[in-house]
């Protein structure tokens, strides 16, 4: 019982270090304070994969009572552990994510309209801000056929992650 | 709708994965500039002007200090010297010019068709005699020593007044050019001429434009009043009397027998990036505002191009004010170590107040941060933190509009903070590294509502392309994309090569972690190590995945990891590890130092030469290097075996320069957005 104790705890001492560290990257002014729009960003870069909603939550949690437009380490540390421990937020993996495409692509071309796909960014689910569609656009579209070979496209992205 | 919503959590992930990655980069580079700007050498000079000692600074012999050290330290340096042996250094009357001088001939007080003059031979890539270069800077600061400590300009003259931000290595080049002339003199008179640049400048008595950031103390009034002359000949005594102290406690340990102690002489710290040919970048910026390639005569534009100088040296500034000793705001306010030495020569001149001393730390220093409030700048080491609030004080107070400043590099070459109400404005593209940033400059006219320009260089066709302000194009996510990664692997690259540099100092940290001496070391504890001996505050635990390759989860064999570190940096086998480490450490050092060695700019010195040079380097670097391993180094660099060293082809041999400067290279052509304007502006390196 005691080495699984020691183990938890050699753990919970990982987690926090990295959680630390990626705190630390936009920390500018090294006040242990990052600016709130960050905050999605480093908790993506831990390894989760929150929708938009999950991260409204999260950020409730760790913003102060009257808003500041910065979070604080202390806040966001013991929040941030949990949901490590926690294992929440999951990554999607390729064949989910596949399989997500081809749910959207109805008529099982194996493409993506330009306009198809614009339309079940901006509209459905969480909407796309302009500069996110258009971003993600510029990467996946061929513009010989104007269309979206998701497929390919994702095979890419994944590459690049590596 | 579920797909959708997978889709774009999956995306925003992947953004956000690339934007962390871009800023891990981003402090890459930027806390090894910081980490660099502590390691700076001075070369000691004899009466015939060679090299006599090479003087370590006083912090690179002891473990490295953290970020916020680093101006602290430098109130032991000192540069300043006598107004006499100003008056040496400067006399140009001397100098004579050969009969066989071509280029442009000065006569002063200079004439708008003299400047005119100037410039068209710039463009011909003709090379000002350093005879009129000293006279000019002369004449300059004779003129700049006059000038109110606030600078009025005013759009009523003409349309447009362009203001730029720091521009960084161009002036390293413009004062490498310098140095290789006639070298001491006009370096001492140049760093003398910033001084007395105005500190700060109101245009309309609406915009206020400094260097770095106000304080919740600024004050303008007192700053315009500010005795600048108190202050500086307060520290050239000061100082004098310093140096003279520390000149004879390391004539005492040396045992170095000299007729006088010449003045330690301060080098700029040549950056990384390879030496281009010099470019007349103060008149870039202005002719692109401009139709007509020919400088008028207006009274403003002289101003203006003494504001482009004044932030185009606004770095050295920095490193004047910052050798001139000023003092360090501390968080607890303890007592200045300045105010303390004022005590010994009270009396003997004229001393500045405390509130003029932080006046103009505060300005140069400060940095702009989202919370209200003012604290102090730890992570430079001087001047503050302030808030939205101290800016909205300041600009009620003095009925102004806005405050535009530089001092911090980013991305874009811009940035409006704190309400719109401040700018920071950066000019120096591709700062970092090819790809990391754009440059900026802003443009103001009657109306006073800023318009900024971007640039970037781009290598590949020695082109500066422009583009105005605009929402991010199609294009731009890929062009991003590939930008991120390349910069990444420069960022990597740098270090990697510093991790080289400490080989030695990182192996034994390691050894320290594995008390079992199983060779291996986790992921935890090489973290930490590297961390203690590099100081350079980076998330290695998010880099341990790019900088260690190894088939353990969480376990390093440090031993065989250091070899190919070393491997991959190594060109020569048969040199010493030990001094490549050295080598590559003092990498931003040695070129500069090289180049000074080679009196006659040859580009060539003497194996003697090189030899001597590189014993007095390693004597005071407190490094063991054998004589023999110095010969052999030699001896290997020594490619025509003809008993001299091409300084380039050492250099790049160790690729200690990242690509060959080659002379007279193409130079940096504007494509303005202005229909009739290509000015391109160059001038060849000697």
């Amino acid at each position: 019982m005691a080495e699984d104790k020691d183990r938890e705890e050699l753990a919970l001492a990982e987690f926090h270090k990295k959680i630390k560290e990626a705190f630390e990257v936009f920390d500018h002014e090294s006040n242990n304070t990052v600016d709130v729009r960050e905050i999605g960003t480093i908790i993506r870069s831990l390894g989760c994969c929150p929708s938009e909603g999950e991260l409204h939550d999260l950020l409730a949690e760790v913003e102060e009572e009257e808003p500041t437009g910065y979070i604080r380490y202390e806040k966001f540390l013991p929040v941030m552990t949990k949901v490590l421990q926690e294992r929440r937020y999951r990554p999607i993996p390729e064949d989910v994510l596949l399989r997500a495409f081809e749910v959207l692509d109805s008529a099982k071309h194996g493409f993506l309209t330009k306009e198809e796909l614009v339309k079940y960014m901006t509209e459905e689910g969480e909407p796309f801000s302009q500069e996110e569609m258009e971003e993600m656009l510029s990467a996946a579209i061929d513009p010989e056929s104007n269309s979206i070979n998701y497929k390919e496209y994702i095979t890419m992205m994944v590459i690049d992650e590596n | 709708f579920k797909a959708a919503t997978l889709i774009q959590r999956w995306y925003r992930r992947y953004v956000a994965r690339l934007e962390m990655r871009r800023q891990c980069t981003w402090s890459i580079f930027q806390s090894i500039e910081y980490a660099g700007q502590q390691d700076q050498i001075k070369v000691r000079w004899n009466e015939s002007g060679l090299p006599l000692a090479l003087l370590s600074s006083p912090w690179a012999a002891k473990p490295r200090c953290s970020k916020g050290d680093f101006l602290d330290r430098m109130f032991t340096e000192e540069r300043f010297h006598q107004d006499a042996e100003m008056e040496k250094y400067s006399d140009y009357e001397s100098i004579e010019v050969p009969d066989s001088y071509t280029g442009p001939h000065l006569s002063f007080p200079l004439l708008p068709d003299h400047a005119t003059a100037l410039v068209e031979a710039f463009r011909l890539k003709q090379q000002l005699h350093a005879r009129y270069v000293l006279n000019l800077l002369h004449e300059t600061r004779k003129h700049l020593a006059q000038l109110p400590n606030i600078n009025r300009l005013s759009t009523c003259y003409s349309e447009e007044i362009t203001v730029c931000g720091d521009l960084h290595g161009q002036l390293d080049d413009l004062i490498f050019i310098f140095y290789k002339t006639h070298g001491k003199k006009i370096l001492r008179t140049l760093q003398d001429v910033f001084c007395w640049l105005p500190l700060a400048t109101l245009v309309d008595e609406k915009v206020l434009i400094l260097h770095g950031g106000v304080s919740n103390r600024t004050d303008l009034e007192l700053l315009a009043k500010l005795n600048r002359h108190k202050i500086v000949s307060t520290l050239r005594y000061k100082m004098r009397k310093e140096n003279e102290k520390q000149a004879e406690e390391k004539r005492k340990a040396n045992q170095t027998s000299s007729a006088q102690a010449p003045t330690p002489w301060f080098l700029p710290q040549s950056r990384s990036l390879p030496s281009s040919p010099f470019h007349l970048r103060s008149d870039k910026a202005h002719k692109t505002s401009r139709s007509s390639s020919i400088p008028c005569g207006a009274p403003l534009e002289r101003k203006e191009s003494s504001w482009q100088v004044q932030h185009s040296v606004g770095l050295e500034l920095e490193r004047c004010q910052q050798q001139a000793a000023f003092p360090v705001i501390l968080e607890k306010e303890e007592p200045l170590l300045l105010t303390s030495k004022a005590d010994d020569v009270a009396g003997e001149r004229p001393e500045p107040t405390r509130e003029e001393w932080k006046q103009v730390v505060d300005i140069l220093w400060s940095d702009p941060m989202t919370q209200e409030g003012c604290k102090a700048n730890t992570v430079r080491g001087g001047g503050c933190y302030f808030g939205p609030d101290v800016t909205e004080q300041l600009l009620q107070k003095y009925n102004l509009q806005l405050l535009i400043r530089s001092h911090e590099c980013k991305p874009e070459g811009y940035e409006f903070c704190h309400n719109r109400k401040v700018l920071t404005i950066f000019s120096a593209s591709n700062y970092y590294e090819v790809g990391s940033n754009r440059g900026a400059y802003v443009k103001l006219g009657p109306s006073l509502s800023p318009h900024i320009v971007q640039y970037q260089a781009n290598k590949a066709t020695h082109m500066l392309t422009m583009r105005q302000r605009q929402d991010i194009s199609m294009n731009d996510f890929r062009k991003k994309k590939l930008q991120i990664s390349r910069v990444e692997e420069s960022a990597l690259r740098a270090l990697r090569e510093k991790l080289f540099a400490h080989s030695s100092d990182l192996l034994d940290e390691f050894k320290k972690h594995d008390a079992d001496k199983t060779g291996l070391i986790t992921l935890n504890d090489w973290a930490a190590a590297v961390e203690s001996v590099l100081h350079l505050g980076l998330p290695w635990r998010m880099l341990w995945s790019q900088l260690v390759n190894t088939s353990m989860d969480n376990a390093l064999e440090y031993r065989s990891w250091l070899e190919d570190l070393a491997k991959e940096q190594l060109s020569h086998e048969n040199i010493q590890s030990s001094l490549l480490e050295t080598l590559y450490r003092n990498r931003s050092n040695l070129e500069t130092i090289f180049r000074i060695i080679d009196s006659d700019h040859s580009g060539f010195i003497s194996l003697d030469e090189f030899r001597q040079t590189w014993k007095l380097f390693s004597s005071h670097m407190n490094i063991d290097i054998t004589d023999d391993c110095i010969c052999d180094l030699a001896r290997s660099i020594d490619f025509n075996k003809d008993g001299h060293i091409d300084i380039n082809e050492f250099l790049e041999a160790f690729r200690l320069v990242e690509q060959s400067c080659s002379e007279g290279q193409a130079s940096d052509c504007p494509q303005s957005t202005n229909a009739n304007d290509s000015d391109c502006n160059s001038s060849g390196a000697p």
